[in-house]
């Protein structure tokens, strides 16, 4: 699992370029061009299981899902940033992405440090020391929790 | 205890007594808004439309704006696949390419009226809260959730209010007021808040607070929101809007705020947002005289009639300089004409302007106007970004179209009170 480190205020053009975003929408489409201005090695090197991190104000910008529609396609476990802006919280929600909002966290950790997540009990662990994250409100975990809000919605549609 | 103006309508639209922060509220929007982006929306949602239709035919107002006209035959697919789900499910809030960006389109037909709740598929949502409506961003598949369902899901923001005072001294305009705020609280000064503004709001027209409320996003804030006053309603009316058509409503007297600030409007100066973040205020001094070879006036934030008049005012009788190219893109079909029956872009023309036609294209670098390598460009829009008008090694400054108008002259970034005072 690797860890891709990242500053404060990193927006969704660095995330997915504005050029791309009426002619790139399909996890596939999407998938070369993550990260591309921000990152150049990251599209060929993310596997899944790794986490992104980030400090305040991550995916600031534009509404384009593009950023939390691939991220969680090429399997990024979830994104642990010091805060996060609004529509990029809703959004990470509605793809089924974990989001880990923790400042401690992000300032404890080192380049090489050891990170695992317990996404039930709202922990993260950094080279040893456990900090807590707040989850979300039950109606909308249950939501993240569908898959996304898309699976979420079809169900409630057949009820 | 009071309510803030964002507490108060997320009450009225859940049908609750009270709201407070935190409290997760579901509501039926009265709009959803969504432009080119509709094509890969509804591209999500196929069967399930065919299955389970559009849950309000009333709701969805679609404008197609962001690459118009179509600038390869993919973007001219998205457009027809937009133009035929309007037809598919008879939505009678379609407007095609040429209208405008969606957000002045939607403020000019009537949409966005005071007391609605909209949110839209575009970050920039939150223009309308000039004109008191709790107004969002959200992403394509909460648009696609919504066509299918109806409602969604709100966080009841805290608020942070700012107090106005004084008059914004000509050629400072609002673009240097919300510029100056960006700067002091930072790009995410107000994240996940609400902002609302009070005091001397009527010194501002509804095209001023419809800049500073179009920016309300570059500082975090989910709406940023004017009240509903005599010149509101002087608009609403002159675009055939009647004081009954609509129930505004704003913060209690004794309503609880998170941070409360205050500006005086006559000490604004002229600003700019130097690269690549928007909170990197600037002062035009600090900037003058740096080179910049293109400049763009007009967009979302600052494409209206009063910004083209501001701009064209200083243009009036100059000629732009030989290195620099200036683009104008007004924000609408209508404001086109007016500023074509006025004058306005004429003198802009004789002065060097290149028109283009009401649309998003070069401020996201999707289409028309994109940059080099090594170039910068100043423009009236509200976001300066890497890579933003396409090129990761052009910087972008954001500056008010009096700014813009007095860099195109000289080619470099200029004071706009040296021009005025010629």
């Amino acid at each position: 699992m690797k860890i891709w480190k990242y500053g404060d205020d990193v927006n969704t053009d660095m995330l997915f370029p504005g050029k791309y975003t009426y002619t790139c929408s399909t996890a596939e489409e999407i998938k070369p061009h993550l990260l591309e201005d921000l990152d150049p090695d990251f599209a060929a090197g993310v596997k899944p299981g790794d986490l992104v991190f980030g400090g305040t104000n991550f995916g600031c910008g534009s509404s384009r899902e593009q950023p939390t529609l691939g991220l969680k396609a090429v399997g990024v476990e979830a994104i642990v940033a010091a805060s996060f802006a609004r529509i990029f919280y809703r959004s990470s929600i509605n793809q089924g992405l974990l989001l880990v909002e923790c400042p401690d966290a992000v300032a404890a950790y080192t380049d090489g440090d050891e990170v695992t997540l317990d996404p039930a009990a709202g922990t993260i662990t950094v080279a040893g020391k456990a900090f807590s994250f707040p989850k979300l409100p039950p109606e909308i975990l249950a939501i993240r929790d569908a898959g996304g809000l898309l699976p979420w919605t079809r169900a409630e549609l057949e009820k | 205890m009071g309510m803030t103006f964002a507490e108060k309508i997320l009450a009225r639209k859940a049908g609750l007594d009270q709201t407070v922060p935190g409290q997760i509220v579901i509501i039926e929007p009265d709009h959803l808004l969504t432009h080119d982006n509709t094509a890969a929306i509804v591209g999500k949602i196929t069967d399930d439309l065919e299955r389970f239709g559009v849950a309000r035919r009333s709701m969805p107002v679609i404008a197609l704006d962001h690459v118009v006209p179509a600038a390869s035959e993919k973007h001219a697919v998205n457009h027809q696949t937009a133009r035929s789900f309007a037809e598919r499910f008879d939505l009678p809030n379609f407007y095609d390419v040429g209208t405008g960006v969606c957000h002045q389109v939607l403020m000019e037909k009537g949409h966005a009226l005071p007391g609605r709740v909209i949110v839209g598929s575009d970050s920039h949502t939150c223009s309308y809260g000039a004109l008191g409506v709790f107004s969002t961003g959200v992403d394509r598949t909460e648009a696609a959730a919504l066509y299918l369902r109806g409602k969604t899901w709100l966080r009841v923001p805290e608020t942070i209010r700012i107090t106005l005072s004084g008059k914004l001294q000509s050629p400072v305009s609002a673009k240097d007021l919300v510029l100056t705020i960006i700067g002091d609280i930072g790009a995410a000064g107000a994240a996940y808040r609400a902002v609302e503004f009070h005091g001397a709001v009527d010194t501002l027209t509804i095209e001023e607070r419809f800049t500073i409320a179009n920016m309300g996003v570059e500082m975090g804030a989910k709406i940023a929101v004017f009240p509903v006053d005599a010149v509101t309603r002087e608009y609403l009316s002159s675009i055939g809007i009647q004081d009954s058509a609509y129930e505004a409503l704003w913060a209690d007297g004794d309503a609880a705020y998170g941070r409360e600030l205050t500006y005086d409007l006559g000490a604004i100066e002229p600003v700019v947002a130097a690269p690549h973040k928007v909170d990197n205020r600037k002062s035009v001094a600090e900037l003058e005289g740096t080179k910049i070879q293109q400049v763009l006036l007009g967009t979302c934030t600052n494409g209206r009639l009063s910004d083209l008049d501001a701009a064209a005012r200083i243009l009036d009788g100059r000629t732009v300089s030989p290195t620099v190219r200036l683009l104008v893109l007004p924000a609408s079909r209508e404001i086109y004409q007016q500023a074509m029956e006025n004058g306005t872009l004429a003198t802009l023309s004789k002065a060097g302007g290149t028109i283009l036609p009401p649309g998003c294209g070069p401020c996201l670098g999707a289409h028309q106007g994109c940059l080099a390598p090594g170039e910068k460009c100043l423009s009236t829009a509200n976001r300066n970004f890497k890579g933003r008008m396409g090129c990761t090694e052009a910087e972008i400054y954001l500056a008010s179209p009096e700014t813009a108008a007095a860099t195109a002259i000289h080619g470099t970034i200029s004071d706009p009170r040296r021009e005025v005072s010629r």
